[in-house]
């Protein structure tokens, strides 16, 4: 009857033994781990064996490693999200075999807790101490806005997993800024155009902070029917039972939910519970394959609007699923394909400039072209690079071999331009 | 209007039995053993989890509810005796102190065990579902129960306190603890179990809730503010404080969430209204209970002079 | 010069020389953590007048430092960014709700405080937190870090370093003067023997108010401080779990000390930074470490450093 949620996750496959190399620097030999044991966060992996000591003296025109952090929130109950991000970085370097345009990539991992204080502390320390060419990362907005600023400043290129907040699309676009995933009312448009054709009468729910405001505005600007209502819950409530009266009374032809993690897990339960079943419920960020494994059955049916699937058919997909799934038994979410994309872009590009990381214009050029194979298909950066990318309508099923995944439904905008590009002056 | 105002007020009802099973533990240990308990709301936290660890085990969650009462009693007596105890001759700063280390170890320690995704447990076939309680509008059925199991609870603490030696203790110990000693009691034993016996309502408050909520790590922190604004609100020590503040709280929280944007929207421009409510929302009890203690600052049932 | 007076005296000297070996030892993003663990010192400066003098124990203490940090980011914002303005703004702001939540909270005492404080501080978070504009509940980066007169002193590490350990003193200078005034005999004396005090004449009352709100004032300036420091700004910042900890400083420092919360609140910060470098599960070491120093120590590092030297 129970499925613990916990066991479904699979632990860090990773495990990190520091070293002391004879040059003196920090390093750390990168293990198999075998044991439920987890991760140090805080650990750079050396994923071949390399010497440090060349680094000293003159800086070399051609480095002959590339320097990567990657910064995700890998410590409380938001983590979930984070090793996704974490495992598909991991696996694509893996496949690359360590390597990054051929150069030998360190990888330092560091965990944000999801406090943009924190977060900032740890971006200026992975600068100083760590001398990161690239960061991958964050997962969170608020972490995205804290750091994006300090590492760009500092020449670093930032590749985002997952957040791609409206201020970095438009008018705070930033050169040294890709976002590999959406601008985040994306997902929101796509559910609101298709639910326009669908009914007439939508209730809103989404919690009580910028980001639920946002998601729910995206929503707004595509959707040209008539809101029921829209409600705010506390981002710190568990039970919805009073915004769930709210519904039932106001009986509308469907629900539109922002309700991320967490928060998702008992609003899909207790919607059921409510015996709310003839009421559709459209979705962003509320189902996906990091809550799925928590709502099961419950979640059946639900729709959500995304950039990605696990099947969604191109190629390069299924063998990222297949590969997924095989080293880390679990199903990936986008956080896991988008973060696997942003290592083979950093790869192409790295390769494009033959492995000079000083050029940081040429660097940039390379990163923008993003000639790499997406799993997402055909994907292009726009001017303010966002992407320029397709998106779906999907809906929670169940494979056949039990698990729970989001299937494509139907394609419903093709390379939609985000509604900030215009307010962006780079070009 | 009215079906709303009746589901809404279910709710309340619901959400303040459930503060009061929780703050019925952390009241009696404040009241009669002056500690401030900050990781009671831990042991809200371990009850879901122990839960749902053992309704994996035996596939019943009415056993796993069972199976976890015994271990969160069992866990409320261990930290008595191991750290509680020698809380007791403390100044409240020291066991606000303590006991926020507890509250970190026990959360961090849960986060080991089973990880920091939430954990949940489907109800049982009979218990899921709703039925009809008012014209068109439904009310689940598990929220009926919670709501049933804990009037029984409360109703069964009531007659302890005031119908058992026991409880009559408890009542004398919490206005004048010195006489209680005086009256030959050991002092100990009855803290031993005051604390215990706390510890395992709170446990029962979080495996309740379980099938409503899953287990997270941090679920305790939340119900632990809320708990301490109903013991105060209610008179620190007195379980009818607690009932009365908890049910208060409970449906101060539920119908201002729910009726506070429509009624500012009578006073001012709808958009300005739900900006309002949305600010106001999560402060109303702390607005609530700003006002009360202003006003009686022992609160609403004081016991001690 | 008392105990206490020196260690203070060899831990400011010891600070002072801080940067340069840290420089030398090839560790200078060091300076950046300790830097943080001063602008802590002093907020927990701050509470110690409250904790170790009133017998005041406040719960609501982070509600100052997140006024005093969004002060610095709605006037950056605004293109104020010089601290010449930004600090007096930042006191007179929680000045005045100090003045008002401490003229209501004082009304009750002991546990009742404590909860009161908890409320308003509680309140003052989710206020912050619908502050839309102000990034609401993810809060906002700080446009640009704040001036001294035009000059930049905080743009570099070791420039904000020195004005931070400057200012720590400044206010333990202030604080040390201030407790040992008659105003600092009356407020400890309330809290030793209430009715006494109100016998010969004093009414605890104005002295606790204006207690709370000269804490209140500096641990905005703290607030400050920490926004320029993360350059960012967030409700966070005043959660109960940052009053809790700031408590946590005092009480393992040394309360009704000064000198001692200055040691807590280091120790505390570089004890985080440690124990998260190593293990993601740092709060169990953490937590436990906090239960076995106050049950089995008394007057916390600065009492066991003194009662060492002896």
């Amino acid at each position: 009857m129970s499925m613990p949620f916990g066991q479904g996750i699979a632990p860090c496959t990773e495990r990190f033994d520091e070293e002391q190399s004879p040059s003196g620097h920090r390093k750390r030999r990168h293990n198999e781990n075998t044991n439920n044991g987890e991760c140090k966060m805080k650990a750079s992996l050396a994923i071949s064996g390399l010497a440090l000591g060349t680094m000293v003296g003159a800086a070399p025109l051609a480095a002959d490693e590339v320097n990567v952090g990657v910064m995700l929130t890998l410590s409380g109950s938001a983590a979930v999200l984070g090793e996704q991000g974490r495992d598909g970085f991991l696996l694509a370097l893996d496949e690359l075999d360590g390597k990054l345009g051929g150069l030998d990539a360190k990888v330092t991992i560091v965990d944000d807790e999801q406090k943009p204080d924190v977060a900032v502390n740890r971006a200026r320390e992975l600068i100083e101490s760590e001398g990161v060419d690239f960061v991958m990362g964050a997962m969170y907005s608020n972490v995205q806005m804290a750091v994006t600023g300090p590492l760009t400043q500092a020449g670093v290129f930032v590749l985002s997993p997952n957040p791609g907040p409206s201020a970095l699309a438009g008018a705070e676009c930033n050169p040294n800024f890709f976002a590999v995933s959406y601008q985040n009312d994306q997902p929101d448009e796509v559910v609101g155009a298709y639910v326009s054709d669908k009914a007439q009468r939508v209730f809103l729910i989404a919690p009580n902070y910028q980001a639920g405001k946002d998601h729910l505005t995206g929503f707004k600007r595509t959707f040209t029917g008539e809101i029921a209502d829209e409600v705010y819950v506390s981002l710190t409530q568990m039970d919805y039972s009073a915004e769930l009266a709210q519904i039932a009374a106001a009986s509308p032809d469907a629900v539109f939910a922002f309700m991320p993690g967490g928060l998702g897990v008992n609003f899909v339960r207790q919607f059921r519970q409510a015996g709310l079943d003839a009421i559709p419920v459209y979705s962003t960020f509320t189902v996906d394959e990091v809550t799925l494994p928590a709502q099961q059955q419950d979640a059946v049916g639900f729709y959500s609007g995304s950039d990605w699937a696990p099947d969604l058919d191109t190629e390069r997909n299924r063998a990222f699923v297949q590969a997924f799934e095989a080293k880390y038994d679990r199903v990936p979410a986008s956080y896991a394909a988008h973060a696997y994309d942003a290592a083979y872009l950093m790869d192409a590009a790295i390769r494009a400039v033959g492995g000079d990381l000083s050029d940081k214009d040429a660097l940039r050029a390379a990163l923008k072209a993003a000639e790499f194979e997406s799993v997402r298909g055909e994907f292009s950066f726009n001017d303010n690079h966002f992407p320029l990318q397709d998106f779906y309508v999907t809906q929670v099923a169940q494979r056949e071999d039990g698990r729970f995944q989001t299937q494509v439904v139907e394609k419903v905008l093709e390379k939609p331009v985000d509604a900030y590009a215009a307010e962006c002056a780079m070009n | 209007m009215t079906n709303l105002l009746i589901l809404q007020t279910l709710n309340g009802l619901q959400f303040g039995i459930l503060l009061f099973l929780v703050a019925a533990g952390l009241t009696l240990v404040f009241g009669v053993m002056d500690v401030i308990n900050l990781a009671h709301g831990a042991q809200y936290m371990l009850g879901a989890y122990l839960a749902a660890a053992f309704t994996a085990l035996t596939g019943s969650f009415a056993l796993g509810l069972l199976a976890a009462l015994p271990v969160a009693l069992a866990f409320g007596l261990l930290t008595e005796r191991l750290v509680i105890r020698r809380l007791y001759d403390r100044s409240h700063l020291d066991q606000v102190l303590v006991t926020f280390g507890l509250m970190l170890m026990i959360g961090e320690g849960v986060r080991m065990i089973w990880g920091s995704a939430p954990i949940s447990v489907n109800l049982p076939q009979v218990l899921s579902g709703s039925v009809p309680v008012y014209g068109n509008l439904r009310y689940p059925v598990y929220r009926l129960v919670i709501l049933a199991a804990g009037l029984g609870a409360a109703g069964l603490l009531g007659w302890m306190i005031h119908r058992t030696r026991l409880g009559m203790l408890l009542r004398a110990g919490a206005s004048n603890r010195d006489m209680v000693s005086a009256l030959g009691t050991d002092i100990n034993r009855l803290f031993l179990l005051v604390f215990g016996f706390g510890a395992m309502l709170a446990g029962f408050a979080g495996a309740m809730m379980l099938p409503l909520v899953s287990a997270e790590p941090q679920m305790g922190d939340t119900v632990l503010i809320l708990t301490f604004v109903v013991i105060v609100i209610g008179g620190i020590g007195s379980i009818r404080g607690a009932f009365v503040a908890a049910l208060l709280v409970g449906l101060v929280d539920t119908l201002g969430r729910s009726f506070g944007p429509v009624l500012l929207r009578t006073v001012m421009e709808p958009d300005a209204a739900s900006q309002m409510g949305r600010v106001l929302a999560p402060m109303l009890i702390y607005i609530l209970m700003a006002l009360i203690l202003a006003i009686r600052p022992a609160g609403l049932f004081p016991v001690r002079q | 010069m008392s105990a206490r007076d020196a260690v203070m005296l060899a831990l400011v000297a010891l600070l002072a020389a801080l940067p340069p070996v840290l420089q030398l030892l090839g560790e200078p993003f060091l300076t950046v953590i300790v830097t943080r663990a001063l602008i802590f010192a002093i907020a927990a400066l701050s509470l110690d007048l409250l904790l170790g003098y009133g017998a005041l124990v406040s719960f609501g203490h982070a509600a100052f430092l997140g006024i005093g940090a969004y002060t610095a980011l709605i006037l950056s914002g605004r293109g104020v960014t010089g601290l010449e303005l930004q600090l007096p703004a930042a006191l007179a702001a929680a000045g005045l709700f100090a003045l008002v939540t401490g003229a209501i909270s004082l009304r009750t005492r002991g546990v009742h405080f404590i909860m009161i404080t908890l409320a308003f501080g509680q309140m003052a978070y989710y206020f912050a937190s619908s502050l839309s504009a102000f990034g609401g509940d993810d809060g906002q980066a700080l446009r640009a870090r704040s001036t001294l007169f035009g000059a930049d002193v905080l743009a570099g590490n070791s420039g904000f370093y020195y004005l931070v350990l400057a200012l720590l003193a400044l206010v333990w200078l202030f604080l040390r003067a201030l407790t040992r005034s008659r105003f600092g005999r009356v407020l400890s004396g309330t809290r030793e023997n209430e009715a006494r005090m109100q016998a010969i004449g004093f009414s605890p009352f104005p002295f606790r108010l204006i207690a709370y709100v000269v804490a209140g004032m500096i641990a905005a300036m703290a607030g400050v401080l920490l926004a320029n420091h993360a350059s960012f700004v967030a409700p966070s910042y005043m959660g109960w779990g940052r009053s809790g900890e700031m408590i946590a400083m005092v009480v393992l420092g040394g309360m009704g000390t000064l000198t001692g919360p200055v040691l807590g609140a280091i120790a505390f910060v570089l004890a985080e930074e440690t124990l998260a470098r190593f293990t993601t599960h740092w709060r169990l070491f953490f937590g436990a470490a906090i239960v076995l120093i106050v049950l089995f120590t008394r007057g916390g590092l600065l009492g066991a450093l003194l009662r060492g030297r002896k």
